[in-house]
């Protein structure tokens, strides 16, 4: 299997690539890892007429702490991700999400970024940013602007970015000392999407849940924050009751699609189960 | 004719160039145009791992690799893993424990090895099998491969030099 041909660019700079992207027009796609799209171009489901790839621009990558914030360079791999220290320590969802997501050889070549902006509801970074609150900053012509997770993702492949726009950092609230964090994903087998999955960030006070964040992975078109859930659960405590009544409304914004994964109920009904353990499992994390 | 890129590369330790198509994947330059025919080509969609070799320190699927993304990068191929006419460690340990049976997926599994213990010299046999997860084996039941990269694990750490 060998994709269509295609014209290959590679620039060094963002303004070169934003350069290159106004030129091409709609006939350009951006190469970032290339584990979604080179299959997708071998498939013919995808033809672009040229590839930009973005592998060659090193202010595309790597992670620094900037006040409150984490800034993630949009082709920062999932390698680099899952080893990086700063992450870990400031950011142990996400690494933990990321050493979930395909498997080893994918890791060292998938990129955040482009996890981000493919659109596929199966890629897991659009859940945990979600639950991290995160920012995305997109580069156009017209210089820089900033949005955030949550109104990113429009539908399966359709996100904010615009065609002439290239996502170049992903910035995350560092959360509070204390907070409990888990990403929960039932997957059938190593490297395949999540049948569901659940990215949770908490904190605690006094027994009772002070604030949380829950990121659904591929129960819907595009991954959802479950702000009903986190309403229901805000304020009280974490017990047998209030875990059920979260799984449940988590449960009731599912929208999958059946595949070979599963059908709706078996879905939603998972999307629950993984609400409730990534929930337990952060609450064992949380202090104070 | 599409157009075609100068591609220069260092291949198991010597310089090599190629005249590629852009949609030329890396695992077609190495076995087609290379005559380097042991990483495999297995399901060609990036799921198997029988393709995988070492670039720029890090293992990746050929098949999802475009050749000219390698210009200028070091690549090592199961065939660079010897040293005059003395198998690797791995490579040894492999035949030892039979880790083994029909062989196909078996130059991805050494390429993939090798990166692992170079970034992890003395893994658990949960972090190997973690750390191999992305190699498909359809005759060993995975038991005796694990068990291969241990012993090579033990053997390379009694002589560092050999890693």
């Amino acid at each position: 299997m060998i994709p269509a041909s295609f014209d290959y660019h590679a620039p060094r700079s963002i303004g070169e690539a934003l350069s290159l992207l106004a030129s091409l027009g709609d006939e350009a796609k951006l190469l970032a890892g290339g584990h979604s799209l080179l299959p997708m171009m071998k498939l013919r489901f995808a033809q672009p007429a040229h590839l930009i790839d973005l592998n060659r621009i090193p202010d595309l990558r790597g992670i620094r702490e900037e006040g409150s914030e984490l800034v993630v360079g949009a082709m920062t791999t999932e390698a680099d991700l899952i080893g990086s220290s700063l992450v870990r320590s400031k950011l142990p969802l996400l690494a933990e999400g990321a050493a979930s997501i395909a498997d080893p050889q994918v890791r060292y070549r998938g990129t955040i970024g482009g996890d981000i902006s493919h659109g596929d509801p199966g890629n897991d970074h659009p859940a945990l940013m979600l639950a991290l609150d995160a920012s995305f900053v997109l580069t156009g012509p017209k210089g820089q602007r900033r949005v955030k997770a949550d109104g990113y993702f429009l539908g399966v492949y359709a996100t904010q970015l615009a065609a002439d726009e290239i996502l170049t950092q992903i910035r995350i609230p560092i959360p509070a000392a204390g907070s409990g964090w888990s990403y929960q994903k039932l997957k059938r087998k190593t490297g395949d999407f999540a049948t569901a999955a659940a990215a949770v960030m908490l904190q605690m006070k006094g027994g009772k849940v002070a604030r949380v964040a829950i990121g659904l992975t591929n129960i819907a078109p595009t991954a959802l924050r479950a702000h009903e859930a986190e309403a229901a659960l805000t304020g009280g405590p974490l017990d047998a009751k209030s875990l059920g009544e979260a799984a449940r409304l988590a449960m009731s914004i599912c929208n999958p699609t059946p595949d070979q994964r599963g059908d709706v109920a078996y879905k939603t009904a998972m999307c629950g189960e993984m609400t409730r353990r990534a929930l337990l499992a952060a609450a064992a994390r949380a202090t104070a | 004719m599409a157009k075609t890129h100068a591609v220069s590369f260092k291949l198991n330790g010597k310089p090599v160039a190629a005249e590629v198509e852009a949609r030329e994947l890396l695992i077609y330059t190495l076995r087609e145009k290379l005559a380097l025919t042991g990483a495999h080509i297995g399901c060609e969609t990036s799921h198997c791992g029988a393709c995988t070799v070492d670039c720029n320190g890090m293992s990746v699927k050929s098949c999802t690799v475009l050749t000219v993304q390698c210009d200028g990068a070091e690549v090592l191929t199961v065939e660079g893993l010897e040293r005059a006419g003395t198998l690797h460690a791995l490579q040894q340990a492999f035949h030892e424990e039979h880790g083994l049976q029909c062989g196909y997926c078996t130059p991805g599994m050494l390429m993939r090895a090798y990166r692992l213990l170079q970034e992890n010299p003395n893994p658990s046999e949960q972090e190997i099998r973690h750390g191999m997860a992305g190699n498909l084996c359809r005759c060993t039941g995975y038991q005796n491969i694990v068990k291969a990269v241990q012993a090579a694990a033990r053997k390379l750490a009694a002589a560092p030099a050999a890693a």
